[in-house]
C-alpha cells in the first residue's frame, strides 16, 4: 500500500486470542462467500484480459484490485427492480459488485466479445459496461462522473416512494471527482430538508490513467469534500473486505434509517493498470486484496489449501467454457444499427421519413 | 385565447393530472416565480433546483431511469451547452443498452432572439438539437401547437426536446385549446399568479382536454403554388406575414410550419416542392451546419429534377453571439425583409 493508504485506520482484526483473527465478528459463511466472489471476479477479469490478448476483443477495462471493496457492496445491496430496491450507478471497475450480485461469467464474456447475446449492450459497448435493469443496475457509461447527478434522480424517486427504505448507490474513481458532476451530486443529495437516500462512494486507486493523485488534489481526502456538505463521510481501507463490509453496512443502515446520504472513500489497488490501452499488465507494488484475504482465511482456518486450489481451478474452467460458448454465438450485423434508437424500433432514419 | 406561456402551463397541468407526470423542475420553475416566463405557475409538481444545468439534466435522466415521467427546464437555451454530453447520453441510452433502458423525459428550454436578450438570452438550439440522435425535437409557433406538442413529448417514451420560442411566449393564437375558456380575462384570473404575495394562491384549472400534435407532422399555414417556404417557431409567423404581403403583389407562397424538427415531415415538404419547384428554408440558428442545410441537401438529392431554382437557406449569421443593440440583433438573425427578399429572388430565378 502507498503511504496515503496506510494512513487509513483499519478495523481491529484480533480476538481475545491475539493469534486468531476475529474478522470483527463476521460469520464464516459471509467471509467465505466474500472470498469466493473475490476469486471469481479476479479469474473472470484475467480471462477478459486473455480474451483481449488473443485478439478476440477490442478493448479491456475492469476492476482487478477492487474486489475487497466491490464484493461486499454487491452482497449488501438490496437486489431487485424498481424504487423499492437499491439502484446502482456503477462505473467500469465494478465487476466485483456485479459478480457478488450473481453475475455469471458467460454474461460478462459475451459483453467482452461483443456478441448479440450480450444482454447489456448487444455488442455495442466495452467490457464491464453492464446494464441490468432486473437488478436496478443503471447503464455504465464511458464518460466519467455523469453517473453522479443521474443517481440523484433515482434517489429522488425512491425518496417519494411510499414504504421504500431503498437507497441509491453511486461509485466512481478518484480522478473523476474533478468533474463538476461530482459536486452536483454532493449538492443535490444534501439540500437541507430534501436530503436524498444515497450511498455516494469513491474508489481511490490514486491514479487517473497515468496521472497520479498526488499532483492533482489539494484536499487531504476526497471524503473531506462530502463533510463540507454535512454528509456523513468516512475513508476506509477498501483492500480489506471485512472493513469494507462493516462500513458499507453501517452506512446503508444510516441511510435507510435517516433518508440522508452517506459517503465512503475506499482506498483501493489498481492491479492491471487503467485498461488494455495502458497494457493491462500486472502491477507488482500494490496490495493484492484477494491474495491478502486468502492468506488471512487460511491462517484462521476458514479455508484449506486444497479448497483454495479447487476454487481457483473451478472458476478458471468456468471462464474457459464461457469463452468457448461465446465464440460460437453470433455477432451484431450491419442492418441492426438503427435498432433501439427509439422505443419499439420506431423509425429514426430520416431517409424513411 | 391562451398565450403560449399559458398553453404550456395548461399542458403541464393536464399531464400531471392525466399522464402521471410527477416532476416539473428547473431554476425558478417552482413557486413563487413559476418560471421566468410564468409557464410553470401553479403546478402541483413544479419545484426549484439549484443553479446547475448538469444537475438538472442528470436528475431528469435518473428520474426517467426509475420509470417516472418528468419535464426539466433549462432556463434559457444559452445555458444548455454545458449539458451537451448528458444530452448525448440521454439520446443514446436506449441504443447503448440494447433497448433495455428508455428515458421518458422532456427537456424544455426557451430559444431564439427577438426580445433584445443580448449575447446569452438569444441563442438558438434547433440545429444543435437536430444532431442529438435518439431525441425527438419540436418547436411550436402558436399556443395550440405548444399544448399539443408538449403533451406528445411528455407522453412519448423517448427523450424529447421542447424548444420554446421565447419571443412568442405572450403571443396568442387563433384556436382555443379544447376545454379552454374563450374569455382571456377569465383564463387569466384562473391560472395567472397574482402580483405580490402568492403564498396562498392556487390556480383554478379549467377542464382542458387531451390534444396531441404528432411528431413528424407539419402543417401548411398558407397555400400557394409558386414557392414553398419551410419554417418553425417565431419565424413561421414572419413567413406567414411575407406570404400575405406578397400575395397582394400576385405571388403565391406556400408556407409549411414544420413543428417537428426531428422526426420531420418529409412527405409534406416533398409534395409541396414537387408542386412549386422552388423552396426557401427559414430559421434563426446560425447558418453553418444549420438544420435547414440538411433539408436543402435532401431537396437537391431527391427532388433535383423538380426544381426550377436553387433552394435557399435563410438563417442566422455565423457569428459568436447576438449583440444587444437592435442594429446588431437585427443584422444577426433573419428579419422579415430578409425572408421577403429571398422569396422574391428565388421566385424570379430563371432556370
Amino acid at each position: 500500500m502507498s503511504k496515503a493508504k496506510n494512513t487509513v485506520p483499519s478495523e481491529s482484526k484480533t480476538s481475545s486470542n491475539p493469534k486468531v483473527e476475529s474478522f470483527s465478528g463476521l460469520s464464516k459463511n459471509i467471509l467465505v462467500q466474500m472470498y469466493k466472489h473475490m476469486v471469481k471476479t479476479r479469474v473472470l477479469e484475467e480471462r477478459l484480459i486473455k480474451i483481449y490478448r488473443a485478439g478476440e476483443s477490442y478493448f479491456w477495462i475492469g476492476g482487478p484490485g477492487e474486489e475487497a471493496w466491490g464484493v461486499p457492496l454487491g452482497m449488501l445491496a438490496k437486489k431487485g427492480q424498481g424504487p423499492m430496491y437499491d439502484y446502482l450507478h456503477l462505473h467500469y471497475r465494478c465487476s466485483p459488485t456485479v459478480v457478488a450480485m450473481g453475475l455469471d461469467m458467460l454474461t460478462s464474456i459475451r459483453l467482452m466479445m461483443n456478441r448479440t447475446t450480450d444482454r447489456s449492450t448487444g455488442g455495442r459497448n466495452f467490457s464491464n459496461h453492464f446494464v441490468i435493469p432486473e437488478w436496478n443496475i443503471a447503464p455504465v457509461t464511458s464518460p466519467l462522473e455523469v453517473q453522479y447527478p443521474i443517481a440523484c434522480g433515482t434517489a429522488h424517486v425512491q425518496k417519494r416512494t411510499q414504504g421504500s427504505k431503498a437507497l441509491t448507490i453511486v461509485t466512481g474513481g478518484d480522478a473523476g471527482t474533478a468533474e463538476g458532476d461530482f459536486a452536483s451530486c454532493l449538492i443535490l443529495a444534501s439540500r437541507r430538508g430534501q436530503e436524498l437516500p444515497m450511498l455516494i462512494t469513491v474508489q481511490n486507486n490514486k491514479w487517473g490513467i497515468s496521472t497520479s493523485y498526488e499532483g492533482q488534489h489539494g484536499e487531504t481526502f476526497i471524503a473531506d469534500r462530502a463533510k463540507a456538505f454535512n454528509i456523513k463521510a468516512e475513508v476506509i481501507n477498501g483492500n480489506d473486505p471485512v472493513e469494507s463490509y462493516l462500513k458499507i453496512q453501517e452506512s446503508m443502515d444510516y441511510i435507510r434509517k435517516t433518508g440522508k446520504p452517506a459517503f465512503l472513500e475506499a482506498m483501493v489497488s489498481r492491479l492491471y493498470g487503467h485498461s488494455s490501452a495502458s497494457g493491462a499488465n500486472p502491477i507488482q507494488n500494490e496490495v493484492d486484496p484477494v491474495k491478502d484475504f486468502e492468506q488471512r482465511l487460511l491462517k484462521a482456518g476458514h479455508i484449506t489449501l486444497p479448497e483454495v486450489k479447487a476454487l481457483w481451478e473451478d472458476y478458471e474452467l468456468e471462464g474457459i467454457r464461457a469463452a468457448e460458448q461465446a465464440r460460437t454465438e453470433p455477432v451484431p450485423q450491419a442492418d441492426s444499427i438503427w435498432n433501439h434508437t427509439y422505443v419499439d424500433n420506431e423509425n429514426a432514419d430520416w431517409r424513411n421519413f | 385565447m391562451a398565450n403560449m406561456a399559458q398553453s404550456i402551463r395548461l399542458a403541464l397541468h393536464y399531464a400531471e393530472t392525466n399522464y402521471d407526470l410527477k416532476d416539473v423542475f428547473g431554476q425558478d420553475v417552482g413557486m413563487p416565480l413559476g418560471g421566468v416566463f410564468t409557464a410553470t405557475q401553479g403546478l402541483k409538481t413544479a419545484w426549484n433546483t439549484t443553479l446547475d444545468e448538469r444537475g438538472i439534466i442528470g436528475m431528469a435522466m435518473g428520474i426517467a431511469m426509475a420509470g417516472d415521467r418528468c419535464v426539466a427546464e433549462i432556463q434559457f437555451a444559452d445555458y444548455i451547452f454545458n449539458t451537451i454530453d448528458l444530452l448525448k447520453i440521454a439520446g443514446n441510452t436506449l441504443w447503448c443498452t440494447n433497448g433495455r433502458y428508455n428515458l421518458p423525459m422532456t427537456v424544455m428550454t426557451p430559444v431564439g432572439a427577438g426580445i433584445r436578450g443580448s449575447v446569452y438570452h438569444s441563442h438558438s438550439f434547433d440545429a444543435w438539437a437536430s444532431r442529438l440522435a435518439g431525441w425527438k425535437v419540436v418547436m411550436p409557433s402558436n399556443p395550440l401547437d405548444a399544448y399539443g406538442l408538449l403533451l406528445s413529448c411528455i407522453k412519448d417514451p423517448n427523450p424529447c426536446m421542447f424548444l420554446k420560442p421565447k419571443a412568442l411566449m405572450r403571443v396568442r393564437g387563433d384556436e382555443l385549446i379544447p376545454g379552454e375558456p374563450a374569455n382571456e380575462k377569465e383564463l387569466k384570473n384562473m391560472i395567472d399568479a397574482p402580483i405580490g404575495d402568492r403564498s396562498n394562491w392556487k390556480a383554478q384549472w379549467p377542464q382542458v382536454e387531451e390534444y396531441l400534435v404528432p411528431f413528424g407532422k407539419g402543417k401548411i399555414t398558407r397555400t400557394g403554388d409558386q414557392i414553398t417556404v419551410v419554417s418553425y417557431g417565431r419565424h413561421l409567423l414572419l413567413c406567414n406575414e411575407v406570404a400575405d404581403q406578397l400575395k397582394q403583389e400576385g405571388f403565391s407562397v406556400e408556407v409549411i410550419d414544420l413543428r417537428s424538427i426531428y422526426p420531420y415531415d418529409w412527405p409534406l415538404i416533398k409534395a409541396s416542392v414537387e408542386k412549386t419547384g422552388r423552396v426557401v428554408f427559414v430559421n434563426e440558428d446560425t447558418e453553418v451546419t444549420n438544420f435547414a442545410e440538411h433539408l436543402s441537401y435532401r431537396v437537391v438529392q431527391e427532388l433535383f429534377y423538380n426544381l426550377l431554382a436553387r433552394p435557399r437557406v435563410v438563417a442566422g449569421k455565423h457569428i459568436p453571439g447576438i449583440g444587444l443593440h437592435p442594429n446588431l440583433e437585427d443584422a444577426s438573425v433573419p428579419q422579415k425583409h430578409d425572408i421577403e427578399q429571398a422569396v422574391r429572388e428565388v421566385c424570379m430565378e430563371v432556370p
